[in-house]
């Protein structure tokens, strides 16, 4: 007996659900692009404290990512289930570095009083706080997906072992892999205007 | 069961997609140290959704599935930048 499988009908519901994430941010770009209209001058100074050299790296190391995930797929697709775990793995260590590079990079910002509710952001006046308010809220959301695509990853590369998933089934690391570039094309935006505003 | 064919993206095409990407993120990142005033944004956000398309296209698959993908993406692009719109004459005739 076959088991009764819709795999186009999987994907459309991760489509589905991609669309929701893709308008949770896109609001988010919205209250952004109506405070940077209000405030030109204090997001021009709040983009000029963020690291664009960090902000550049975690951008290149996440395409990487996301080229290192579509990749696996094509290896499942091909049966070359070793090359699938061995990319999954370089994806899921690209992750944690981009989470460790956020993390010093956040640490830094608390350090300087960035951070919300700290006395000396207070004293910098509404854009400012408007500025590193959303800097917080977006890359931190956007954060929380990271560790949640690292939570997939680590399931995704167990049923592959378990050969749960392989070269006919493979539905869920595809819509892993689109999970990934979800949070890939957010911060393709998400750089660009925090950190290259100039 | 779907027994459809799928299209297999080769490594080849997948590397030469991420060194669009890096191209594309080189010259987003030059191009804004330039002073250009409101042209910085508009170029950056011109090559962010080159990118973007480029991730949809090839990493997402988008190219190679139905079209039906492709018609629900664009359509949640147009819904965004409607919201986007509105919200700006509202802002600006207050």
């Amino acid at each position: 007996m076959t088991v009764h499988r819709d795999d186009l009908g999987d994907k459309m519901g991760m489509w589905l659900f991609i669309f929701t994430e893709l308008l949770l941010f896109g609001m988010l770009f919205v209250v952004y692009a109506v405070y940077r209209s209000m405030h030109p001058e204090a997001f021009k100074l709040g983009g000029d404290e963020l690291d664009v050299v960090m902000g550049t790296i975690n951008t290149i190391i996440l395409l990487l990512s996301s080229m290192t995930v579509a990749m696996s797929i094509s290896a499942i697709q091909k049966g070359n289930k070793k090359l699938a775990l061995t990319l999954l793995t370089i994806t899921l260590i690209i992750a944690v570095v981009f989470l460790v590079n956020k993390y010093f990079e956040w640490g830094a910002k608390f350090e300087y009083g960035f951070n919300p509710g700290a006395p000396e952001l207070l004293e910098l006046g509404h854009g400012t706080i408007l500025f590193f308010g959303l800097y917080f809220i977006m890359t931190g959301i956007h954060a929380l997906h990271i560790l949640i695509g690292i939570g997939l990853f680590i399931y995704v590369f167990w049923q592959i072992r378990k050969d749960k998933i392989h070269q006919t089934d493979y539905v869920w690391l595809e819509n892993t892999g689109l999970y990934w570039h979800l949070v890939d094309l957010i911060w393709i935006f998400l750089f660009p205007l925090f950190y290259l505003i100039h | 069961m779907s027994e459809e064919k799928h299209h297999i993206v080769s490594y080849r095409t997948q590397v030469f997609v991420l060194l669009a990407l890096l191209v594309l993120t080189g010259i987003s990142v030059a191009i804004t140290q330039l002073e250009m005033g409101p042209m910085n944004t508009l170029a950056a956000m011109l090559i962010a959704g080159i990118k973007a398309t480029i991730v949809l296209a090839w990493f997402m698959h988008l190219k190679f599935e139905s079209r039906f993908f492709a018609f629900m993406v664009s359509a949640v692009v147009v819904l965004f930048l409607l919201v986007l719109l509105v919200t700006f004459f509202d802002y600006s005739y207050r």
